[in-house]
């Protein structure tokens, strides 16, 4: 009888952990090819942009600024959508890789916000004479900032890890209200922050010396966001073991 | 059925607030207190004063929505009141809805009523009264809607206090620009403007929303 009950048991917490061991397994195959795609493009993506592509006939070597600027802006917005769907997935089907992919994207898309806000503000200041302006594009990226730190205090602020990943959830989704905001915020308002000259419909108003380097780099950041989203979220789910094992030790099995 | 028990819950809400009068009236006392205070910090010059009133008016409503948020479910989620009524025929979403109702009459409401007195003060050219009290009468349910979503989210959790106004402040962001930027417009002499009905999208989407997202987070809490 208690047999019986402890190979139920055993194939139950199996089934739990099936996702995650088939994500390790998947993850630990993508891994290399990530890190070695992200050392690539990163090297010939910087090469293109700092020394290759041309300087702007107006702004001059400081239009080299988007080439870190721009595909931070985009990781971003791809960062908090990849948040969103995870935590969806936790909420709907209690997926539970959703809310482990969605806690290892956080600080890595708060960074990136940074890192567009800090970019954009150090070329603000010889393109516009600021480092900074009030408009609707910067604004609805700083909210964007905002939300990322609040959903990575609202995790970390219950006693009771599962209901901070579920309030946490719940919070980045609501959050999803903002992507669109930001996406159209340069055709809605009237802004000092120039509207999007790559993903146009037709071809992009930008040149092709320009593009390479721009979306080799856009290729390194998300390589790089996926190398470091692979690395946090194994430690996150060995973290899970430990604690499941300190548990089960601490109840003398 | 359920009507009688929406009603009844927000009148038990309004009850329990009247018999506490205190809290009505902190809201509003730190409304009038903190929009004085502006004065003492830039100087009393009149034209500044009078530029800037829309926005004063605006970020403390805000804060002053703010400071009553935390009580919004933390009474009902400490007694076990909350755990009944998420047992009730009422859907929680309804619960959410009338708590809101129930907080807006209580601090919204008032700051609404405060809020001439700022401009008063302020000295805020005669045509602004009339869209001030527009704007805010379209833009303060939306903080106690959104405000919900914060106060349900972080329930339970340790500096509770402290966090909701770290969630819920960057959601009130498009809220208090456009209710600033209708008053700033009507005061340049435009007319029809776009604010006061983006001021109404912002309402309409956030009434669903905010029910349904706080009632699953209620939900959560209660579990």
């Amino acid at each position: 009888m208690s047999r019986a009950a402890t190979t139920v048991g055993e194939s139950r917490s199996l089934h739990r952990f099936a996702n995650p061991a088939r994500f390790v397994r998947i993850a630990d195959a993508v891994y290399p090819w990530a890190l070695a795609g992200m050392a690539v493009s990163f090297l010939i993506g910087l090469y293109l942009a700092l020394f290759a592509s041309p300087a702007d006939y107006q702004q001059g070597d400081t239009v080299r600024i988007m080439y870190v600027h721009v595909p931070a802006a985009w990781m971003a917005l791809f960062v908090y959508a990849t948040m969103a769907a995870g935590s969806a997935s936790y909420l709907i089907w209690r997926h539970p890789l959703g809310v482990v992919a969605a806690k290892a994207a956080a600080p890595v898309g708060a960074v990136f916000t940074f890192l567009a806000l800090a970019t954009g503000s150090l070329w603000g200041k010889p393109m516009w004479g600021t480092w900074w302006v009030w408009d609707a594009r910067l604004t609805s990226v700083l909210i964007l900032f905002f939300l990322y730190l609040g959903y990575i205090a609202l995790m970390n602020a219950f006693e009771n890890a599962e209901r901070g990943q579920k309030a946490a959830s719940l919070l980045c989704l609501v959050g999803v209200v903002n992507l669109p905001i930001i996406k159209f915020s340069v055709d809605w308002w009237n802004t000092l922050h120039q509207p999007a000259s790559v993903s146009r419909i037709g071809t992009p108003a930008i040149h092709e010396s320009m593009l390479w380097p721009l979306g080799l780099m856009a290729l390194a950041f998300t390589l790089y966001f996926l190398v470091v989203l692979i690395t946090r979220m194994k430690s996150e789910l060995l973290g899970a073991r430990l604690r499941a094992l300190g548990a089960a030790a601490a109840e003398g099995r | 059925m359920v009507g009688g028990a929406f009603g009844a819950l927000v009148a038990r809400d309004l009850r329990l607030a009247l018999r506490q009068r205190g809290d009505a009236l902190t809201v509003v006392l730190f409304f009038v207190l903190t929009a004085a205070l502006f004065p003492f910090g830039l100087g009393p010059e009149p034209n500044l004063l009078a530029r800037i009133a829309p926005g004063i008016v605006w970020v403390t409503a805000l804060l002053a929505v703010l400071l009553s948020l935390e009580r919004l479910f933390l009474a009902d989620y400490e007694d076990g009141t909350l755990e009944l009524l998420a047992q009730a025929p009422l859907p929680l979403e309804a619960v959410v809805l009338a708590k809101v109702l129930a907080h807006w009459l209580t601090s919204g409401l008032p700051v609404l009523a405060a809020a001439p007195l700022i401009g008063l003060l302020y000295g805020l050219p005669a045509e602004g009264y009339g869209v001030l009290l527009a704007a805010m009468a379209l833009g303060t349910p939306s903080l106690s809607l959104i405000g919900a979503i914060g106060a349900a989210v972080a329930l339970g959790a340790r500096r509770g206090g402290v966090l909701v106004p770290l969630l819920v402040l960057p959601l009130y962001v498009p809220v208090l620009i456009f209710g600033v930027s209708a008053i700033d417009t009507r005061l340049q002499g435009f007319e029809g403007d776009a604010s006061l009905l983006l001021l109404g999208a912002i309402l309409a989407a956030a009434l669903p929303l905010a029910a349904f997202a706080a009632a699953a987070a209620l939900r959560q809490a209660v579990e």
